[in-house]
């Protein structure tokens, strides 16, 4: 199946758009709480929210015997809260800071899991096959009900979002400020991680415990390469998002074998690198093209600079005077003198310049105005 | 002679993994006064303010505003962080932080409307950074973020102004720029609180002085108070406060 294909027939086939359905919108909600995740600086939350479910799925398998999804996402859910909770205790109640915190967790609630999975798997019982795919995800095991499961935590996550709005952006702003001006914030911060931790839980299915926290993050880490505005920072995730699990399903379901989750993951991570590159404000190739103009732009104030102090000499500004008296000064060059000329700050008139009115004025406010350098 | 209390803080106590930060802190602020909190790093002058304003739990004590807890009085108090205590690369621009000083008084769900970007508007302009109200916040200067941060305090239109080091990193445009308007808050009978550093200013920019350090050394009247032997209790080196005036 090519990918053409898989565009016409993601309207028609059930499977194919059950699957496109449900990683669209868990790139949605992963793309609007990850931003928040992104600015609080609490990335690695994710990650240890994440892989702290993995135990929960297990012995949720092994208290119902079923691999009832709904069941084993209510465990990875009470699991992964209990991992939360943890982590927030840890850094209130001890010195330990909130990196050694999350490390701790995730890898003790992710080796329980692990040790649990292998002594689920060598059970007699032809059941538990494949709760291993809970570790990378499997999309194609997704149903309609759990898209509808999916869709409702997006719209739970919209309102919450919509109604506390203001809260939220003043709290990942200033927290402290925010407890003075007589707000509950820790209601605010269990609201926003129950929601973070639910985004995580129904994605596990899809994308597993070990990937998951990249669909959070990486939405988000490109969102905000383009905007200084939160509120388009998070609708620009959850496109970025959106896109990363329609992409993402499109390739895997018409190359052979490529598991969903990972191509999700590295298509979320492709619009990570083309943002850090290519965005206008604050990528990289940007960046470097401003820096190389500001320094060609210093070149040429030094030269403009020089000739202004020999001009200024004379009586008439726009005086001719020879090139060769700028040989003495390094920073000429026949590139440098049109660069002047194409700025009407000098003209040229063969082997003589002369400094226009324009080019004088500059000059002189050259190192007066600190503004001159941010315009 | 000054009688109300604006801020009453009672045998207060607070401790960071059993350390002693404050100890045992009785100190009453007289309403209408400009108060300056001076003590060595690590006296536990920002705790102080934070223990005032609730955000941190004390172990032991109590502090009034007006003459009852911190929770029922929020809206007479004003906060003004450190600069550095938040993220300035946030997505948002300077009106926006301004902004956000109604929201205490809009509480919890309503949206900000025409009358609060009014008020922000009128603070942004009264710290002269009108022109500069739809900057991203990364793009301002220390000082441009500090006199945004004072903006954002003005709008609550408190009655107490606490404030975290707000010379701190400031040229000297600000720093009198920040001063004259303490200064006319002062006038209008407010209440201002502020951790300070630069003790030779004190007596010029302060009617009142609190010299802390983990324990009260002394509090009152900088005529009173600001001498050699306080400064000498608090900072444990000799102060000449003679060469300092």
């Amino acid at each position: 199946m090519s990918v053409q294909e898989y565009f016409s027939l993601v309207f028609t086939d059930y499977t194919l758009r059950t699957i496109t359905l449900g990683t669209a919108i868990l790139g949605i909600v992963c793309g609007m709480l990850g931003s928040f995740a992104v600015l609080r600086k609490q990335s690695l939350l994710g990650d240890a929210i994440s892989h702290a479910a993995l135990p929960g799925i297990v012995i949720a398998f092994l208290i119902t015997g079923a691999k009832n999804s709904n069941t084993l996402l209510v465990g990875a859910l009470i699991s992964g809260l209990i991992g939360t909770f943890w982590i927030k205790g840890i850094i209130t109640k001890t010195h330990l800071k909130s990196d050694t915190a999350l490390g701790l967790i995730l890898s003790l609630f992710f080796g329980f899991g692990m040790l649990l999975l292998t002594f689920v798997q060598k059970m007699p019982n032809a059941q538990q096959a494949g709760l291993d795919k809970y570790l990378f995800g499997q999309a194609a095991t997704l149903v309609e009900s759990d898209v509808w499961l999916m869709g409702g935590v997006m719209l739970i996550a919209l309102v919450v979002l919509v109604v506390f709005w203001k809260e939220f952006k003043l709290q990942h702003f200033d927290a402290d400020y925010t407890k003075s001006l007589g707000f509950n914030t820790r209601f605010l911060d269990v609201v926003m991680t129950a929601l973070i931790v639910l985004s995580i839980v129904i994605g596990l299915q899809t994308v597993g415990v070990v990937l998951m926290s990249a669909m959070l993050l990486a939405p988000a880490a490109a969102a905000r390469q383009w905007t200084n505005n939160l509120a388009v920072m998070i609708f620009l995730a959850a496109v970025f998002g959106a896109f990363s699990g329609i992409f993402g399903t499109a390739i895997s379901a018409t190359s052979n074998n490529l598991s969903t989750g990972p191509v999700i993951v590295l298509i979320a991570a492709f619009f990570v690198v083309i943002s850090f590159i290519f965005s206008p404000g604050r990528g990289l190739l940007f960046k470097q093209i401003r820096h190389w103009k500001n320094r060609n732009d210093l070149q040429l104030h030094k030269t403009l600079y020089f000739m202004y102090e020999i001009a200024k000499t004379h009586q008439d500004i726009s005086h001719p005077h020879a090139v060769k008296i700028l040989n003495n000064f390094q920073g000429y060059t026949k590139n440098s003198l049109k660069s002047l000329a194409d700025r009407e700050y000098i003209t040229v008139d063969g082997a003589m310049w002369s400094l226009t009115p324009k080019g004088y004025e500059k000059a002189i406010n050259l190192y007066n105005q600190q503004d001159n350098l941010n315009d | 002679m000054k009688e109300k209390i604006a801020i009453k803080v009672d045998d207060l106590t607070v401790a960071y993994n059993f350390k002693p930060v404050l100890w045992d802190i009785d100190l009453s602020v007289p309403e209408g006064v400009l108060m300056a909190i001076v003590g060595p790093n690590g006296a536990g002058k920002s705790t102080l303010i934070k223990a005032m304003l609730d955000i941190i739990k004390p172990i032991a004590g109590s502090v009034e505003i007006f003459g009852k807890p911190y929770k029922k009085q929020y809206k007479e108090v004003a906060y003004v962080p450190q600069k550095g205590s938040v993220d300035w690369d946030f997505p948002t621009t300077a009106l926006d932080v301004v902004m956000m000083g109604t929201y205490g008084s809009l509480g919890w769900i309503k949206r900000p409307g025409r009358q609060q970007k009014k008020e922000a508007l009128e603070a942004l302009e009264k710290v002269g950074m009108l022109e500069f109200r739809s900057r991203q916040i990364s793009q301002l200067s220390g000082g441009q973020q500090q006199r945004i941060f004072l903006a954002r305090a003005l709008v609550q239109k408190a009655s107490i102004y606490i404030m975290d080091e707000p010379f701190q990193g400031v040229d000297a445009t600000t720093e009198k720029a920040i001063i004259n308007i303490l200064k006319e808050l002062r006038k209008e009978g407010k209440t201002v609180v502020v951790v300070h550093h630069d003790l030779q200013t004190v007596p010029e920019y302060f009617d009142w002085v609190t010299f802390l350090n983990v324990k009260k050394i002394a509090t009152g009247s900088v005529k009173d108070i600001f001498n050699d032997d306080n400064l000498t209790k608090t900072y444990g080196i000799n102060y000449k406060v003679s060469v300092l005036q």
